[in-house]
This record gives C-alpha cells, sequence and structure tokens, in this order.
C-alpha cells in the first residue's frame, strides 16, 4: 500500500504490475486515472499535508474492502490537456470490493486531499456534487 | 502560531504564510479576528463561510479548538482528482 505526490507522469501498467508482483491471492485489479480536461491548468497543493491525506485515505479504504494492494498518485504543477493527474489503483481477491475501493477512494480524495485547480488565471470551484458524493460512504 | 494559506485565499491577501499570536479559542474565531484586523484579509469577509481549515494538517471545523495548535491553513474547498 503507498501513495505519491509528485510532478512525473505515471506508467499504469508500471504500477498495476507492481500490486500484483509476488502475489497469487490478487483476483481483481481495479484502476481510476483521471485526465486533465479543458487544460493547460496548473495544480497547488499543501506539501506538508498532501501526502499525509493520501496516506489516511489509503488507509481506510484498505481496512473498509480488506485490499490487497493499492497505489495512490497524485500529481501537481503545470498539466497540459489530456495529461493523467491522478491514479487510484487497487488489487483485492474479488471484483466488487475492487470497483467499490476506486470509486471510494476518488470520492473521498476529491473532497479531503488539499489540492487547487488554477485554470485560465482563475480559481476552479468545488463542485457541490463531489461532497454529495463523499457523503454517500458514511 | 505559524498561518499558511493556499490557492484564492492565498493569492487575495498576498500573505502564503506568517507567524501570528491570538487570544482566539477556535479556529472560527481565528478567521474573524484576522479578516477584521488585517486590511489584506478584509476582503474575504464575504467569502468567509467557503473557507475551509486544517490545524496541524488535518482538516477541521469552524468550532475546532486552537489549543496546542502549531500550524493552521486556511484555503478554498478543495479541487484535486
Amino acid at each position: 500500500m503507498s501513495a505519491a505526490v509528485q510532478r512525473e507522469d505515471f506508467d499504469l501498467s508500471t504500477e498495476v504490475a507492481a500490486l500484483c508482483a509476488g502475489r497469487s491471492d490478487v483476483g481483481a485489479v481495479c484502476s481510476f486515472i483521471g485526465v486533465v480536461r479543458d487544460g493547460p491548468l496548473t495544480l497547488e497543493h499543501y506539501p506538508a499535508m498532501t501526502l499525509k491525506s493520501l496516506e489516511q485515505i489509503a488507509s481506510a479504504a484498505q481496512t473498509r474492502f480488506s485490499l490487497l494492494n493499492l497505489r495512490i498518485i497524485h500529481r501537481f504543477g503545470a498539466l497540459e490537456a489530456g495529461e493523467q493527474i491522478v491514479l487510484a489503483a487497487v488489487a483485492s481477491r474479488h471484483r466488487q470490493a475492487a470497483f467499490e475501493a476506486a470509486a471510494y477512494i476518488m470520492d473521498h480524495l476529491k473532497s479531503r486531499a488539499p489540492f487547487w485547480k488554477l485554470e485560465g488565471g482563475t480559481w476552479v470551484q468545488a463542485r457541490e456534487s463531489d461532497a454529495l458524493a463523499l457523503r454517500a460512504w458514511d | 502560531m505559524k498561518i499558511v494559506t493556499f490557492a484564492w485565499v492565498r493569492t487575495q491577501t498576498g500573505e502564503p504564510e506568517f507567524d501570528h499570536t491570538t487570544e482566539a479559542q477556535t479556529v472560527g474565531e481565528l478567521l474573524t479576528e484576522l479578516i477584521s484586523t488585517r486590511p489584506n484579509w478584509a476582503g474575504l469577509g464575504e467569502r468567509q463561510a467557503a473557507i475551509r481549515c486544517a490545524l496541524d494538517q488535518t482538516m477541521a471545523g469552524p468550532e475546532a479548538s486552537l489549543k496546542g495548535v502549531r500550524e493552521v491553513a486556511f484555503f478554498p474547498p478543495v479541487t484535486g482528482g
């Protein structure tokens, strides 16, 4: 289980291979990639808090869905349209936990991880639907 | 304590980080104090309800106590992912 905050891009195949490496108990892998829509944009974050918040989300997801492994990567800095922003990849014994855990991680990350998008000189507004999605897990 | 700001709280105040001493008991009281006493923060008054906070890097509501807190962050609702 691990999380990372980085400027650099990531490679899905590499990350999924690492999730399953050396294991024979994985029956399902589910991954979500967030992509920059209508960029370019700049992603600001709160360095002292960001990794801690991603690790808390990862830990909660692992416990709730009995995950075998997971990986969260969130990028920051200047990003162009079409670039990958975020990865949530999970490995579990069965598919239902994998599907649900990926959604759980993204819904929590959207409302809890301290990132802010600056697009065309304007700070992007948070969406009410993101707060509702988070509450649905309570 | 140290105050840090992000996104439009940072750009509007022009104060990414500063040291501050306060008598405020809660983070909500602290925000009200900053808005009413620091000239650069006055413009945030009408958006005060939208401002979120973290105490020592953990999200907290306006009623949260400042006792023992070393770093207070103010920022808009997050928009990552």
